[in-house]
């Protein structure tokens, strides 16, 4: 089309007025279309229905249970003993003789001490909870359930009392129960219990100080093994934090990720070649390897996961050639793309000088794109860290896999944020070192 | 003449040390790949040659399954269309809500776009930390708290996404023409109007390139998250596996529909990306 220089350009009123109007539709059409598509899954996700069956309470307990670790004093009724253990657990259960100051023990009754005037007295069947600015709730255990006397006054809305099960909670950090077999109270502490030792262990309650002092000493704990090993097995077979245990997990999902990463990029970059208009003149060759390179993306990691799972179990190398089958397809597209626009100069001025192909490849195309290669093998490498984790919680094991059954069991709650702080350093960590290594090759800083 | 000799002798040691460095990187690789996968070897559970053996056994047996189906096989897959919508659902509206998101933290964390100075350091680390953390931590905590649906997944999708795309929106920002921004702000247009008329038309089709490209990602992340209790077809999945032998034509057609509709969105977003941004900067 020619344009006519002589006369002022054509501008017709009712066109121009005509494209601003197009365009106010547009910007009225496209919120409300995004609107309209809102709404609909609102409804779609059930989102009110939702709402009204959402447990904030959930949040609330998993928060508390997270940063901190109860003491219960159990008085089973049938055999009458009195057991005082950290989480409940017959592992961590104290001895008479070491029990903690605010425990008074008398035979099997007790004064349990929880602090700002709150104080429970267990005699016999009998429950006696004194709450301040309330008054004394008196609870007996009898043979059919509980019979509980509550000072005069409305109900408070943090006590639960039914015929088989008195359940009081005044604080965040007090609770009692009662059953028509046993009075259990629950004293809450801040803090992860037990992280570095387990109860019982010859080093437990050590200080810091302590422990730096017993490895340089001389004095054995054990007489079998040096206090540094000691120390060291103690801390790794924790039986409540499972060090070890979640150390090779993390382990597993790291070696996932790299060996994942690095084997799609060694088949994708030669298999880049195949798939490059100006490499392979030929038209079916190039053809089918991209199909293969769709074929590979387009069935997903998901289900690479499920079928390798299947053929190889659990562990890092299902997940590794899970994520080396996906990127293969999505690094070889982008390799072969990268290909296709290098500079075709470069390679001519190798072959003037009468370079072999083979020559040409490497003096021609591969400093080209190489700086493409490594930067994108480390976003990929960057990004198969997160995918790990989701892997692994499909069944190929690592750390995905242990944080998905902590939180099934959902026994003890510091134990999933343990892992789930692990986790994110761990990913943070790798973006970093991909961060780093990815300024120093390319940049060369 | 001396002075080339020493030239010379020097750029070939330089050219030595280079060459042992990339031959040290490559061993290393190679190194890392070989004790990595025997390590992995002996770590997992099934070993490397039983597995290859194996490799087929379920993919052919989910495939004679599916064939002995006939052509009720097409109606399974229209059965699981729902389920299918589903996901693409929490994809789509994790992707809006996360991409809304994303150009606010673009905006208040680029210099070139005048963002508020002090907050710019701080909005950065905020969308490094976004970034960090795995959906799936969001949407197991979360689908603890709310209850198995698809809105924990949808909400995890959207938090990773708000950091991913707010850092490339604002890496856009920083590449874009100052001009404008100046000229408006000689008439005296406040920071939303420079955004809006300076900003945004310059940097509108990149941010819909890389929303088209967020969206494709989004729905195979909601396609795994649905396996771990986040509804959609990732939870059909997880239905028709558990009931092993027998549910193999179920099971091949969830794949099926996934495998398409994954080709679909790969294909209709890749197009349109071309057309917004040329096919050569598409990423």
């Amino acid at each position: 089309m020619s344009i006519d220089t002589f006369n002022e350009p054509v501008i017709d009123r009712a066109d121009v007025l005509a494209a601003v109007r197009k365009r106010a539709r547009w910007t009225i059409a496209v919120p409300l279309l995004i609107l309209a598509y809102l709404t609909y899954t609102w409804f779609a996700f059930g989102v009110p229905d939702l709402l009204s069956r959402a447990q904030p309470d959930r949040a609330l307990i998993l928060a508390t249970d997270s940063v901190a670790y109860k003491v219960h004093v159990t008085k089973l009724l049938r055999r009458d003993i009195l057991e005082v253990a950290i989480e409940g657990e017959r592992r961590a259960t104290y001895g008479d003789e070491d029990l903690p100051e605010w425990v008074t023990v008398d035979g099997t009754n007790s004064v349990i001490d929880l602090g700002e005037g709150y104080i429970v007295d267990i005699a016999g069947k009998v429950m006696q909870f004194t709450v301040p600015d309330y008054g004394v709730i008196k609870v007996t255990a009898t043979n059919s359930g509980v019979t509980t006397e509550l000072p005069p006054g409305d109900v408070p809305d943090w006590v639960s009392d039914n015929p088989k099960k008195f359940d009081a909670r005044p604080t965040l950090d007090r609770r009692v129960q009662v059953t028509r077999t046993k009075i259990e109270v629950h004293n809450y502490f801040g803090g992860w219990e037990n992280f570095w030792f387990p109860f019982g262990s010859p080093v437990y309650g050590m200080s810091f100080g302590e422990v730096v002092a017993a490895v340089f000493s001389d004095v054995r704990i054990d007489p079998d093994q040096s206090n540094a090993s000691l120390i060291l097995h103690e801390f790794w077979e924790n039986p409540d934090w499972q060090h070890g245990a979640v150390f090779i997990a993390l382990l597993e999902t790291i070696m996932m990720a790299v060996l994942g990463t690095l084997t799609a990029a060694a088949f994708g970059l030669p298999l880049a070649f195949l798939a490059a208009r100006n490499f392979t003149p030929s038209m079916i060759l190039r053809f089918s390897t991209r199909r293969l390179f769709d074929f590979l993306r387009g069935i997903d990691m998901l289900i690479w996961s499920l079928i390798f799972i299947r053929a190889f179990g659990l562990g890092p190398l299902t997940g590794a050639l899970a994520i080396a089958f996906t990127d293969t397809g999505s690094l070889g597209k982008l390799f072969s793309e990268a290909l296709e626009n290098i500079d075709n100069k470069q390679v001519e001025g190798v072959r003037a000088t009468g370079a072999t192909q083979l020559q040409r490849y490497r003096y021609g195309v591969i400093p080209q794109i190489l700086p493409v290669f490594v930067s994108q093998v480390l976003y990929y490498l960057e990004s198969n860290t997160r995918s790990a984790t989701v892997i692994g919680a499909l069944g190929a094991g690592g750390i995905g896999l242990m944080l998905v059954e902590t939180m099934k069991t959902s026994r003890d709650w510091e134990n999933t944020s343990y892992i789930i702080i692990l986790t994110i350093v761990v990913v943070i960590a790798m973006d970093q070192a991909s961060g780093w290594l990815r300024r120093k090759l390319i940049q060369g800083k | 003449m001396a002075g080339v000799a020493a030239l010379e002798q020097e750029i070939m040691s330089l050219r030595k040390r280079r060459q042992l460095y990339s031959l040290i990187g490559v061993l290393l690789v190679i190194a890392v790949l070989v004790s990595g996968y025997s390590k992995s070897n002996t770590m997992n559970s099934g070993n490397f040659l039983d597995g290859l053996s194996k490799f087929f056994d379920y993919p052919s047996e989910i495939v004679i399954e599916a064939w002995e189906a006939g052509p009720a096989f097409f109606g399974l897959i229209l059965t699981y269309l729902p389920a299918m919508l589903e996901t693409l659902n929490i994809a789509g509206v994790a992707t809006l809500l996360g991409g809304a998101m994303a150009v606010v933290l673009a905006m208040a964390s680029s210099r070139n776009v005048d963002s508020w100075g002090p907050g710019i350091p701080v909005v950065r680390r905020v969308m490094d930390i976004m970034r960090a953390f795995p959906e799936l931590i969001i949407a197991l905590f979360l689908i603890f708290v709310l209850g198995s649906s698809p809105v924990p997944a949808m909400i995890a999708v959207a938090f990773h996404t708000a950091g991913a795309l707010g850092k490339l929106f604002s890496e856009v920002n920083e590449n874009i023409d100052r001009k404008p921004i100046e000229g408006l702000s000689a008439c005296g247009a406040s920071w939303m109007q420079r955004i809006r008329y300076a900003v945004m038309p310059q940097v509108a089709p990149n941010y819909l390139s890389y929303f088209l490209l967020r969206l494709e990602i989004n729905v195979r992340a909601s396609a795994i998250l649905g396996f771990v209790g986040a509804g959609g077809i990732g939870q059909e999945l997880r239905r028709t596996i558990g009931w092993g032998q027998g549910a193999g034509d179920e099971t091949a057609a969830i794949f099926v529909l996934l495998f398409v509709t994954i080709m679909l969105i790969d294909q209709a977003s890749s197009y349109l990306r071309g057309k917004l941004v040329g096919s050569g900067r598409a990423h």
